[in-house]
């Protein structure tokens, strides 16, 4: 189960699937994303709570019809300018989204999870989001009588994450900020990992979050893999980048040619990195 | 008069919301002005703060103000770090929070927020970042801080998307959502503060800062602004807000501008 991160995206990701690679801010996995660009996958269904700057660069590129999300920005910055694009002037191709409330697309995951067809929550109410986004319902409650909001359970095809460690056997290890992971991973048919290093045991802290390597489809080490997010007790956020990535993103040119040169003109992640630095872009 | 005697709008309006949050209270933080705020009372009148960013940091206290709602130090400086279905099920849903804190895109007269699109929904002209967690603070925090610079096109007569409920149409009809947050208790905007009226609930204006005449806030708002009987003056920042707030702003510009180290 442990191979190269372009072997598991070759097996694993087919085009049109719907594809959820997760990470609140801390531990997204930008080199996976990198490497669907990579391998010119098209027509996925992406689902996000938060499409950080690494959507931005999957729909930019012309990966994705559809996204799910809750809130779509570059965090602490502004814009998504590739994602603002794509919806306002349907460049590079027309996106079609389903919107929710991040409490709304907890729920969704959970219920995937779990094996429910939906989540409920108190939610969306009094807001316009009800009547943007038709997969939201109702139900009465059984108890109370109280109507509550529904969801439909989000079954994706893939969920990709990034983690901190996994041992030999393919047990996984995640630290720090968690977001919706464990749930977004459990509830895809196939769970892709990237870790920053591959280790002999855990060493888990009791109740921390470990996948079990059954649980598990395939694990591919790739340091630094989160870059420019973050991975707890590795490395920071690049939070210089994020603010490099609104100039660069703005303009369609210059996405592109950075789309060409770190990612396209790339093998791999290591060589990826290697050719910022050689470019002044990371330290 | 000494140097950090003068001030910017924008210094005022942070200052000002900081002031609003009371020692001991849980405060559900948005990221930006909110954040900043909230970060700036626990440094001056309200150190016992509880501040959880949807992150599922808890109890955080971050050495400078965070870029993002998930940067590290406030996972490294919280008392507990839970899920995100967690924070938005069993801390902010159940009502454990007092007070969220929000910023927006457009504000209308009864508090309710657009952080969605400006323009049609289907097709807008500007697609803005959405609600993210907005609609659901803005109904389970028992009350809600809203912080947002002020235009006649961002306190609009109309919103352009009801991203997160405040009085919806104001006269009560809140209370029909039969949720535990009482919406809006205060709008801060770079001009003065708004209060929703006992009655409509309409915001009206309560208080200006020195040196910005009702007429100027009056000219600021896209709907005919109901302005209270008594509008109070808010005192300048103080020296050691000012102070506080600034040392703040330096300590995370730095920070922010570190060159990271990778591992490879």
């Amino acid at each position: 189960m442990i191979t190269t991160l372009s072997a598991m995206i070759a097996s694993h990701v087919r085009d049109g699937d719907c594809v959820a690679l997760e990470g609140f801010t801390h531990l997204i996995p930008f080199a996976a994303g990198h490497e669907l660009i990579r391998q010119r996958r098209r027509d996925l269904h992406l689902v996000r709570l938060t499409p950080d700057v690494i959507y931005d660069q999957l729909i930019g590129a012309g990966t994705a019809r559809a996204l799910t999300f809750a809130w779509g920005g570059n965090p602490g910055v502004g814009s998504a300018h590739r994602l603002r694009d794509a919806i306002e002037h349907a460049w590079p191709q027309a996106l079609s989204w389903v919107e929710h409330s991040h409490a709304g697309l907890a729920a969704a995951y959970t219920a995937g999870a779990s094996g429910l067809p939906f989540g409920v929550l108190r939610g969306y109410l009094g807001t316009d989001l009800r009547a943007a986004n038709l997969s939201i319902a109702e139900v009465v409650c059984p108890y109370t009588g109280e109507r509550l909001a529904t969801v439909p359970a989000l079954r994706p095809e893939v969920t990709i994450l990034h983690a901190q460690q996994a041992d030999q056997a393919g047990n996984v290890l995640i630290r720090g900020i968690i977001g919706a992971q464990k749930e977004a991973g459990l509830a895809a048919h196939k769970l892709l990992v990237t870790v920053e290093e591959i280790v002999e045991r855990l060493d888990a802290p009791m109740n921390s979050v470990v996948l079990p390597h059954w649980s598990v489809t395939a694990i591919a080490c790739v340091p630094a893999g989160a870059w420019p997010s973050y991975a707890t007790g590795y490395y920071a956020r690049d939070n210089a980048f994020y603010v490099t990535w609104d100039e660069i993103s703005r303009d369609r040119q210059r996405f592109v040619a950075f789309v060409d040169r770190y990612i396209h003109g790339t093998t791999d992640h290591a060589q990826m990195i290697g050719l910022l630095r050689a470019d002044g872009l990371l330290p | 008069m000494s140097e950090a005697c003068t001030y910017t709008a924008d210094e005022m309006m942070t200052v000002m919301a900081s002031r609003l949050l009371i020692d001991g209270q849980v405060c559900f933080v948005g990221i930006g002005l909110p954040s900043a705020a909230a970060n700036l009372a626990v440094r001056l009148h309200a150190p016992a703060l509880h501040l959880i960013y949807e992150s599922g940091t808890i109890d955080t206290r971050p050495r400078v103000l965070p870029l993002s709602i998930g940067d590290g130090d406030l996972a490294e400086t919280a008392t507990a770090i839970v899920s995100l279905p967690e924070v938005f099920a069993y801390w902010l849903q159940a009502g454990r929070v007092d007070v969220g804190f929000l910023g927006a895109a457009q504000v209308d007269r009864f508090g309710n927020l657009n952080s969605t699109v400006i323009g049609p929904y289907d097709r807008p002209t500007t697609r803005l970042p959405g609600g993210g967690g907005a609609p659901d603070i803005a109904l389970h925090a028992k009350q809600v801080l809203v912080v947002l610079k002020q235009s006649p096109r961002s306190f609009v007569a109309r919103l352009d998307f009801r991203s997160s409920p405040g009085f919806l149409g104001g006269s009560g009809e809140r209370a029909r959502l039969r949720v535990g947050g009482l919406g809006p208790a205060a709008l801060v905007s770079d001009y003065g503060v708004f209060k929703p009226s006992v009655d409509t609930q309409e915001l009206e204006l309560v208080a200006r800062y020195p040196g910005v005449e009702v007429e100027s806030i009056v000219n600021a708002t896209g709907w005919p602004l109901r302005v209270a009987a008594h509008v109070e003056v808010v005192s300048a920042p103080t020296v050691e807000e000012l102070q506080v707030l600034r040392d703040l702003q330096q300590l995370t510009r730095e920070a922010h501008s570190r060159p990271i180290r990778l591992p490879i």
